[in-house]
């Protein structure tokens, strides 16, 4: 395929690709992901420009895999729209894309008499948004349903349709469908700068320039830098707020149904305890400010905190070994809301500040912006009949690649993943070029023994395809 | 040399799970003991388990009389167990054992359910990951344990790193070392946060003979780096953290059953050992299930662990027979004292026979000195004096204890003269 990683020893002076794009999309993170596919299915030619030497490197590498209703979004919002959007179409387009999406439901718990005082107000919020099913749980309908939370629990509220999704696997598809109908993807290529002559851009990369009649910015982590960056000036600024997470190992999946939120307080939604649809049991994410757009090193006070809440909330949990840690940058601004800053008159669109619900809304962010654009002026030919790709099928519950005949040998036992699934993924223009990349497409190393068994066989199989190599070849000393 | 389908057909009396030392001996003792139909199923490409992975002299003494590499050794040990009439299946990963020994078996040719009269688990030990240990840092490119550095440098000839620091102290650090000399890798210190190293002198001595620093008293505080390894800060006995340059870090030891299965299975796990309960002939709550070797705890040599696969052989052998005690009154085996690791079997049955394991196995969490002492509910019923270090052998015979027990239950706790 055309367009795909550029050599980075091509100077920055070099042109990309001599093609006029509709529309060039930065950042290919989940909501870029999704805008390059919205654009695409609307008719537009299409590019994506990403740093990074894979997608979803940034704010999208980590977050909490959940498809939220927008029951506690802020009245009114351009978010709550986004969410309540966002979720309709996932739920859409699920079965087409061969997506994952369990209705586990979320429970909203109520520690404290004074947290139990709030949950009408949730209720009411809720109802405010749309989101009719919200309802009270008294005590013992709670045990019933989650007999392994701890006695403290005084009641909650019940969120029938907030689901678990594969976060990875989602916008790969997005992007993948938007490739699969023409639209260009051009990987590890920087935004420097950019020019527009009244009718056209031209944006440089690291890597060499493209040309566009229309750009959306979705930086996440560096919209306002991209924006200061081409405009001259942003109108917000990333305050990144980092999560840390612990995921048990896949015994403790049982021990919850449902995700187990917090009362959320005005500074934060507060600490999470979540399955995923792989089959661990996750509590976190922390809310850290901080400077830095790429430190996303995890501590270990604060992870045996987050152990102490979990444990005192699920005390089964207690005896449950820890199968992996890591940590998430939310991509929030200075302020609460989303930012999406339009310049008409020089057909540029920021889509900022999409702080931490970017996963269950980027699919509406990406029609909201679509509409914006049609707003300018432009508008395109709906594809009829657009190709479908299936995502990757990580889910536990899914119909895992190792149940199918031909998949030529298990080379990470904890997470069951095949020879042939790691050499799809590090294949095609989406192929990883990372081990980060790698485990987001397959889970290769991400269960319990965390690359013992496996890391050996993985550094044989991705020779020659990391940017970083896993090992290098010795001689016989 | 393997047989490539698991006949459906033809009933199994014994599935062996994990080709490692203690599942091949218990295979071999199953046959001699006259029990034919066997099979080891192995998930990795090739049997032998983890010596294949370990390339130093270091193995055989018990079982060969002779020290052999780790390659060698399990060469030796396949080949011995196929000339035996052993099948061995690789490439097959149990997916779910079920109860009454009902296990979902997957190998290229589907996926199958084989319904063995016992199964034995040998599915041996890992090293702890850095996750787990809940270390702090950035998550970086070059942070390995033994198991995964020697299956990188002797299986598959490449080297991760060429300077990286080593943590730990236990045996196996050592055998990192010798790793790391094999590839020509140089490690830049080995730190161990005991004040002493852990394994015994000799072994203390090959840093030095390296020209390798070993610093005691010594915790890992941080892990630093952009994509890859940087540089590590750690902190001595003068409490002063200091940053020690290197691009690689190797997590060796605080080693951990690897017990998947019976985690998410139907089994009793104890939390201490990290590895399924037991009973003094390695049964498992469920009795159609028996573990052996590294899996009842870490961790032992893998002369040992072949030890004791032959063992629980022949008690498999002798409960097909219809010759053990069947599950009876038990006794609990508590530890009660956060020095105290773990303590294996868990239970002992109380048939008024012998037989099984003579020892229960114990670890110390931390140097100690003084009185292990063993009581009921009703008071103290036994003692001994007992000075020990972390991964050192603790022994107690399990008659001792039984003559003086009548009670259901009996922890164990360390009296220790004030310092």
């Amino acid at each position: 395929m055309s367009g795909a990683q550029p050599k980075s020893q091509q100077g920055a002076q070099n042109t990309l690709s001599n093609e006029l794009f509709d529309v060039l999309v930065i950042g290919a993170g989940v909501v870029g992901c999704a805008m390059a596919r919205r654009f695409t299915l609307e008719g537009a030619k299409v590019a994506i420009v990403e740093k990074a030497s894979d997608i979803l490197d940034g704010a999208s590498k980590a977050n909490s895999a959940i498809l939220h209703t927008g029951f506690d979004a802020p009245v009114g919002s351009l978010e709550l729209e986004c969410i309540r959007e966002g979720y309709r179409e996932y739920e859409e387009i699920r079965d087409d894309l061969g997506l994952v999406q369990e209705k586990s439901g979320a429970l909203v718990v109520a520690w404290t008499a004074n947290e139990l005082e709030k949950l009408e107000g949730i209720v009411t919020r809720a109802h405010q948004n749309g989101v009719t099913d919200v309802h009270f749980k008294d005590q013992d309908s709670l045990r019933q349903a989650e007999p392994n939370l701890s006695e403290r629990a005084l009641g909650a509220v019940k969120v029938p349709r907030e689901s678990i999704i594969d976060p990875w696997s989602a916008p790969y598809v997005y992007l993948s469908q938007a490739l699969e109908n023409g639209a260009q993807v051009f990987l590890s290529c920087a935004v420097t700068g950019g020019t527009f002559d009244g009718q056209e851009w031209q944006l440089e990369t690291g890597n060499g320039s493209l040309r566009a009649r229309t750009i959306v910015n979705c930086a996440g982590l560096y919209g306002d830098l991209v924006d200061e960056a081409v405009l001259g000036k942003a109108e917000f600024k990333i305050a990144p707020r980092k999560g840390q997470f612990v995921v048990f190992d896949k015994a403790a999946n049982g021990l919850v149904n449902s995700v187990i939120l917090p009362v959320p307080t005005e500074e934060t939604k507060g600490i999470v305890l979540f399955r995923t649809v792989f089959g661990n049991l996750v509590v976190g994410p922390t809310a850290e400010d901080q400077q830095s757009r790429t430190d996303v090193t995890t501590d270990s006070q604060t992870l045996k905190d987050l152990i102490g809440d979990a444990v005192a909330k699920i005390p089964g949990l207690s005896e449950m070994p820890v199968t992996a840690v890591y940590a998430g940058l939310r991509p929030a601004s200075e302020r609460k809301e989303y930012r999406v800053e339009t310049l008409p008159e020089r057909n540029w669109i920021t889509v900022g500040g999409i702080r931490s619900t970017g996963l269950s809304a980027s699919l509406g962010i990406a029609r909201h912006v679509y509409i914006l654009y049609e707003s300018f002026g432009h508008k395109h030919q709906q594809l009829t009949a657009p190709e479908k790709p299936q995502a990757n099928m990580l889910a536990q519950s899914g119909k895992r690649d190792w149940r199918r005949t031909g998949y030529g040998e298990i080379v990470c036992h904890c997470e069951m993943v095949t020879r042939r699934e790691i050499e799809a993924a590090l294949s095609g223009v989406l192929g990883a070029r990372s081990i980060g990349g790698l485990k987001r497409q397959t889970r290769a190393t991400m269960g319990r023994c965390q690359g013992f068994y496996c890391s050996a066989r993985l550094a044989e199989l991705t020779d020659g395809k990391f940017d970083l190599p896993m090992s290098e070849e010795f001689g016989h000393d | 040399m393997t047989s490539p389908v698991l006949n459906l057909a033809t009933p199994i009396d014994v599935a062996i799970i994990g080709s490692g030392p203690s599942g091949l001996a218990a295979a071999l003792a199953l046959k001699a003991a006259g029990v034919d139909r066997i099979v080891v199923l192995e998930r990795e490409q090739h049997a032998g388990g983890i010596p294949r992975s370990c390339g130093h002299l270091a193995f055989g003494l018990r079982e060969f009389r002779r020290l052999l590499s780790g390659p060698d050794y399990s060469i030796r040990l396949v080949t011995q167990a196929n000339k035996a009439g052993v099948q061995i299946h690789t490439q097959t990963t149990v997916t779910e054992a079920l109860p009454n020994g009902v296990l979902t078996v997957l190998s290229q040719d589907g996926i199958t359910q084989i319904a063995p009269r016992r199964v034995i688990y040998a599915t041996g030990v890992r090293e702890t990951p850095r996750s787990a240990q809940l270390i702090s840092g950035a998550r970086v490119q070059g942070v390995l344990s033994t198991g995964a550095l020697q299956s990188m440098i002797y299986l598959k000839r490449r080297r991760p790193f060429v300077r990286p620091i080593v943590v730990g102290t236990e045996l196996v650090a050592f055998s990192a070392l010798m790793t790391c000399q094999h590839a020509g890798i140089r490690p830049v210190a080995m730190i161990e946060s005991e004040q002493s190293a852990t394994a015994r002198w000799p072994c203390a001595l090959y840093p030095r003979l390296m020209g390798i620093k070993l610093l005691t008293s010594t915790n890992l505080l941080e892990i630093k780096g952009n994509e890859k390894v940087e540089s590590v800060v750690v902190v001595g006995p003068d409490e002063d953290p200091r940053k020690i340059d290197c691009d690689g870090v190797i997590l060796t030891g605080k080693f951990t059953p690897e017990s998947a299965l019976a985690r998410c299975g139907h089994l009793d796990v104890d939390p201490a050992t990290g590895g399924p309960v037991v009973d003094q002939w390695g049964r498992c709550s469920d009795p159609s299930y028996f573990a052996t070797g590294n899996l009842l705890r870490p961790v032992e040599t893998a002369g040992r662990s072949w030890a004791e696969g032959r063992q629980t052989g022949q008690w498999v052998a002798q409960d097909l027979a219809g010759d053990l005690p069947k599950p009876a009154k038990s006794l609990s085996i508590v530890i009660r004292d956060s020095r105290l690791k773990y303590a294996m079997p868990q239970l002992i049955r109380q048939n008024g026979e012998n037989g099984g394991m003579t020892n229960i196995q114990m670890r110390v969490t931390e140097p100690v000195s003084g009185t292990l002492v063993a009581r009921t509910k009703n008071g103290p019923v036994w003692q001994r004096a007992l000075n020990a270090q972390p991964e050192r052998r603790v022994e107690i015979p399990i008659a001792e204890i039984v003559s003086q027990v009548v009670e259901d239950s009996v922890s164990f706790e360390m009296n220790m003269p004030a310092k």
